[in-house]
């Protein structure tokens, strides 16, 4: 591995965005993320090496950190957004399908819930994990759902939930999300839902937690 | 800040079932007046809410309503206050929620009349602003509903009013996540201040009409948010104890509009509440291990007047329906208290000592609610002209006492945790006291398309 992906992986595990961020301290001053990428493509390293030697790899080690608890959400968001300063430098190379993501992940919290912030983090994790996520915020309708699935086919589909009285709707969801659409994939998950949840309303995936997603997700797209 | 002197400024003088200003209620509740009542909380079960449910979900409550109190009374229960905590659904069609207040009430009032088992209902409408983004605070239309259900419902009984109000939320989510100190001081002292002042005046003025109670409002939103964020190690708990004495500044501001207590159960800033204005507080620790985990279960007894188990689903356990169990565990935990209340302050005071030195040191979160923390931090927390200044005061009380714990080796946190230390009080002593230049300040760092200013009246 060239000595630049290296420094650049350490970037987004580290969360330093770009020269000016004054975070991580240990590494002010320096170039960031998306100082690095730039550099990395002029010094002609393929986009999608850039993507997958530096980029994914980097948060895939910051999601383990966090999934045993040796770093806090902070710093999670901090490699969130150094990954993000090099993504808009990549965008061009995703426009013209130099760089190929795993997939498209549709994440949302269901209608009538607001719930938003294990949802986020789910949606994050996914991301860092190389997938193109498009989020579609809280109190989400199936036809919403359904009609993003359309613009996109072959996306996989994350529901969230937090109250008893929205994880029914979840049903309703997957129910108009699998006649419009009867091959996409469905993950649920949220406190009150669980795997027989999921088996009885039709999903195809639980997950406590955005590691487990991450996994099963990847098992999809290898 | 309305209040520049401690009601009880002596950490002895803070004590559960005991507070300077008890709160009568209708059906001769005594709310700090020497005894600890329990506070059940209670939700559906997976079920949607439409017309076609209606009878289930009515019949869902009646059951809850019948089995605690004939729980209650079995267990020759003292009193006994139900928090209705209403579903989205409950408050949009404000009728669902009045007809729901309406059937618990009859229970309360046939426990009342044939067995004389006093009971009140705590009618807590959700807050619906929150489904507009960025919110309307002062100008949605959602506000009508929200009313409407606070008026209607407290003539059907429901005679304790609260809410968890949610003005600041749309900065704080965020800067929870960042542990953002100087987010979430914006967040509380600067929005949820002036919502609160907004959302107190109108339910205050409608309790003083129908002669209720306006009893109070969590930082649930944010501080219990941050506490549950803490426990699942996605967080600092340094950071979590601190975003729950910076909400003492924003939880206040129901009081000084009217609210005279009982405080909401799930912000644990009753506590500072409690010794600042000397209303009576709820508060819910291990007996709420069924809505969420906490570092604070005993401690959380320590001084306060009602005591809940925050929400559990209205499902069956081995031993009957999960309210109605849950009913038990409270009061088995407010006879305790009770019968060291009745044999007087040195049983009160060693109680009340073993609840506080069994979680004290095992958290930050717990060390600042011990009585004389809360005592050392709620004197900062008025020493100031603006609610920031007090609210930056009481925070940095709180590091003091968090870092002089960890100094002296009594309270261990990890390198994860001490590194927040010295972060959290450079932040906190970059923040000037003046309103208007904290605005200044905090604009050019914030996203303003997720909050509109003058829908705070800025
Ligand atoms: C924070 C919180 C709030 C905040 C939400 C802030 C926000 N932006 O999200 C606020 C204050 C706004 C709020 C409001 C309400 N809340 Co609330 N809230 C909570 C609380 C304390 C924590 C939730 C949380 O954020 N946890 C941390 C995150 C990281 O965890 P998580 O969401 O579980 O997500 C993780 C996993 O579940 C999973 N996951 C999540 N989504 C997905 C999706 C996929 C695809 C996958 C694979 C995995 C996955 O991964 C995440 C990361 O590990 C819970 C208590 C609890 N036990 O959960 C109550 C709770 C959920 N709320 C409750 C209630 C009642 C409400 C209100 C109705 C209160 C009211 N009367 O106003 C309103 C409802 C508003 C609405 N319509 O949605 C009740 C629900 C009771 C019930 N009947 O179900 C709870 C259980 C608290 C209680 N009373 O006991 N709440």
């Amino acid at each position: 591995m060239s000595e630049l992906i290296k420094k650049l992986s350490e970037c987004v595990e580290f969360g330093k965005v770009d020269k000016n961020s004054p975070f991580p301290p240990q590494m002010k001053g320096q170039d960031g993320a998306f100082e690095l990428t730039e550099q990395a493509l002029k010094e002609g390293i393929d986009s999608q090496a850039i993507l997958e030697e530096a980029l994914v790899p980097a948060m895939d080690r910051v999601g383990k950190k966090f999934s045993e608890n040796k770093i806090f959400v902070p710093q999670m968001l901090m490699s969130a957004k150094a990954m993000g300063a090099a993504m808009v430098v990549l965008k061009p190379y995703f426009m013209s399908g130099d760089i190929k993501t795993k997939g498209t992940f549709i994440i949302g919290t269901v209608f009538g819930d607001l719930h938003d912030i294990g949802k986020n983090l789910v949606a994050m994790m996914i991301e860092g994990s190389g997938w193109s996520v498009i989020d579609l915020g809280v109190d989400v309708s199936s036809d919403k759902f359904v009609e993003t699935i359309k613009e996109n086919p072959g996306a996989v589909v994350g529901l969230s939930a937090l109250l008893t009285t929205t994880m029914v709707n979840m049903e309703e969801v997957t129910q108009a999300i699998k006649d419009a659409s009867p091959e996409t994939k469905v993950t649920i998950g949220g406190a009150p839902v669980n795997d027989d949840f999921c088996k009885k309303i039709g999903a195809d995936n639980y997950s406590p937690d955005p590691q487990g997603v991450v996994e099963w997700l990847n098992k999809l797209a290898s | 800040m309305k209040y520049n002197k401690l009601v009880i400024d002596k950490p002895e003088d803070l004590m559960f079932g005991i507070a300077p200003n008890p709160v009568k209620t209708r059906r001769g509740l005594e709310i700090g007046g020497g005894a600890v009542y329990a506070e059940l909380n209670f939700t559906l079960p997976t079920m949607s809410i439409n017309k076609d449910t209606l009878t289930r979900v009515n019949q869902h409550y009646k059951e809850i309503a019948e089995g605690a109190l004939e729980r209650a009374l079995h267990l020759n229960s003292k009193g006994v206050v139900l928090e209705f905590e209403t579903l989205l659904e409950m408050t949009q069609t404000p009728s669902i929620g009045i007809e729901l207040v309406k059937i618990m009430n009859e229970v309360c009032e046939k426990y009342y009349q044939q067995h004389g088992l006093a009971s009140e209902i705590r009618l807590t409408p959700n807050d619906l602003r929150e489904f507009e983004r960025p919110a309307l605070q002062r100008t949605s239309s959602l506000l009508e509903p929200m009313m409407e259900l606070f008026e209607e419902g407290m003539l059907a009984g429901g005679d304790l009013l609260s809410i968890e109000s949610t003005g600041g939320k749309e900065v704080s989510d965020e800067a929870l996540m960042m542990c953002d100190i100087k987010g979430l001081m914006f967040a509380l002292a600067v929005l949820g201040v002036r919502d609160m002042q907004f959302i107190w005046k109108k339910i205050s003025a409608l309790a003083n009409k129908h002669n209720k109670i306006a009893a109070g409002d969590s930082a649930c939103g944010f501080a219990n948010t941050a506490m549950v964020l803490a426990e699942k190690k996605y967080i600092p708990t340094v950071f979590a104890a601190l975003v729950r004495v910076i909400s003492v500044v924003r939880s206040i501001v129901a009081v000084e509009e009217g609210a005279i207590g009982p405080e909401k159960d799930c912000g644990y800033e009753g506590p500072f509440l409690k010794a600042i204005t000397g209303i009576p507080i709820s508060m819910e620790g291990k007996t709420a291990a069924c809505a969420h985990f906490s570092p604070i279960g005993n401690i959380a007894f320590a001084c306060t007047d009602l005591w809940s188990n925050e929400s559990v689903q209205n499902i069956k356990l081995l031993s009957g329906m999960a309210p109605t169990a849950y009913l038990e565990q409270l009061e088995y935990d407010v006879r305790l208290s009770n019968e060291a209340l009745r044999m007087g302050k040195t049983h009160s005071q060693i109680l009340q000592q073993l609840l506080v030195n069994s979680d004290v040191y095992t958290d930050p979160q717990a060390l600042i609610l011990a009585p004389e923390n809360v005592i050392k931090i709620s004197k900062s927390l008025i020493k100031g002209d603006t609610y920031i200044a007090n609210a930056k005061n009481g925070a940095l009380t709180a590091l003091d006492i968090i870092e002089e714990a960890y100094n002296s080796g009594q309270l261990k946190l990890s390198d994860m945790e001490t590194t927040y230390l010295p972060i959290l009080r450079v932040d906190l002593e970059s923040i000037p006291d003046d309103e208007s230049q904290f605005v200044e300040m905090m604009l050019p760092m914030l996203d303003q398309s997720k909050f509109i200013l003058a829908e705070y009246g800025l």
